[in-house]
């Protein structure tokens, strides 16, 4: 998990942040509320983790509680691989 | 302009015939002491929006500083043509009806949109019609977009857009805009004219335009108008009936589409009452009121507006500079 972890840090980093913040986004801080993520971005979100950790977002899963931090995509991501 | 207390079913009254001379006065004035232009040349897509300029732009002006342009391409209603060649008639104002289709032809605009498609739907081809869809936000989750497509012999499709899919349909109907856009600028240029921005105040507080497109203009008459407003401001004015109860379209995709399937999320009027309430500082159990919804949901509409203004900020940003240049910030 702490591997899946550091790999989201990295993704959210390197794709949103791109190293301007003055601090870093904490892991349970709200993507939405620090305006980190739009719309497209997290569709861009969804695109990475159906390429690269191997799961398929339902619609109906497209909701903040499973996508709208670094603590809530490894939760969700560690409930879809024990599904 | 109306103002007040929070509104009931309704936004307050607005005053067309003071609305009107405020508007137009200010027109003349934007022409002659700041653009420095002859005329104005308006965009006609034969909805409300684009109809009350005009109509503003020839009480302001006359109809002989007025120019009309009519842009279909293959996949424009013809009732839409057909009734802003009514409005020209009856404003008589000069006016040219130009098919775009070739030049988005030219440019690749259908065949980069249909590759985008048929890589989620194969089958996807010629006869088929397509529109996009917006889905989540107000179910509580986060906005996304589906892709509806309609085989020739009426079945239905539905699919949920990647992002790669959704940008690549999204920029290719775009060319639209733009091409549109270039049109009104080389009658402009020709006419030594003022190019004439159509949208209501939902489009243009909440960024339902395209950059360098629609969004382009040299001044917007109606852009603090809601739309319920300008409804008004076009039974005031006058204008065709079947104008004046033209329901909102994108007019844009091939299956009929409603503008608040693609982007508002609530029809027209009540999209007004919630962005009315929430420019009027209301609070989550106001808009609720107001709504007659949960607060839960007034909640995810007031966080919905907040999302589309941020979005809405890219689009109406010109060029970043490293500081302040000569005369651009004059």
């Amino acid at each position: 998990m702490e591997e899946l972890r550091s790999q989201l840090r990295q993704y959210i980093e390197d794709t949103f942040l791109m190293g301007v913040r003055a601090e870093p986004l904490a892991d349970d801080a709200s993507f939405l509320e620090h305006h980190v993520l739009d719309s497209t971005g997290f569709l861009e979100l969804i695109a990475y983790l159906e390429e690269t950790c191997a799961i398929k977002v339902a619609d109906d899963e497209m909701v903040p509680e499973n996508l709208d931090s670094i603590d809530s995509l490894v939760a969700f991501i560690g409930r879809k691989r024990a599904a | 302009m109306a103002s007040g207390a929070f509104p009931s079913s309704s936004l307050p009254r607005l005053d067309c015939a003071a609305e009107a001379e405020r508007i137009c006065r200010w027109m003349v004035e934007a022409l002659a002491s700041r653009l420095h232009r002859r005329g104005f040349v308006v965009a006609l897509s034969g909805g409300v929006d684009s109809s009350v300029c005009a109509a503003l732009a020839v009480r302001a002006v006359g109809a002989g500083k007025v120019y009309g342009l009519l842009l279909p391409e293959r996949d424009s209603s013809t009732f839409s043509t057909e009734r802003a060649l009514r409005l020209v008639r009856q404003l008589g104002i000069a006016h040219e009806v130009f098919d775009i289709g070739p030049a988005l032809e030219a440019l690749g605009c259908y065949e980069r949109r249909d590759a985008a498609i048929r890589r989620l739907l194969p089958s996807y081809g010629a006869g088929w019609r397509n529109k996009i869809v917006i889905a989540g936000g107000l179910e509580g989750g986060i906005n996304y977009f589906k892709l509806v497509v309609e085989s020739p012999d009426r079945v239905r499709h539905e699919v949920r857009l990647p992002a790669r899919e959704y940008l690549e349909i999204v920029a290719a109907t775009n060319f639209k805009q733009r091409v549109r856009k270039t049109m009104d600028y080389f009658h402009a240029d020709r006419l030594h004219r003022a190019v004439i921005g159509t949208p209501n105040r939902l489009e243009f507080e909440l960024g339902f335009f395209v950059k360098l497109g629609d969004g382009a203009a040299d001044l917007k008459p109606i852009a603090h108008l809601y739309k319920t407003q300008v409804y008004a401001m076009a039974r005031w004015l006058g204008l065709p009936e079947d104008i004046c109860t033209a329901e909102p379209t994108t007019d844009t995709y091939t299956l009929p589409q409603g503008q608040d399937e693609f982007y508002f999320a609530l029809p027209y009027r009540r999209m007004d009452l919630a962005l009315w309430s929430i420019d009027h500082g209301a609070s989550g159990a106001r808009l609720a009121s107001v709504l007659e919804v949960a607060e839960s949901q007034a909640r995810r509409i007031h966080l919905d507006v907040e999302a589309k203004r941020r979005a809405s900020r890219y689009l109406h940003a010109t060029a970043e500079t490293i500081e302040p240049i000569g005369c651009a910030d004059a």
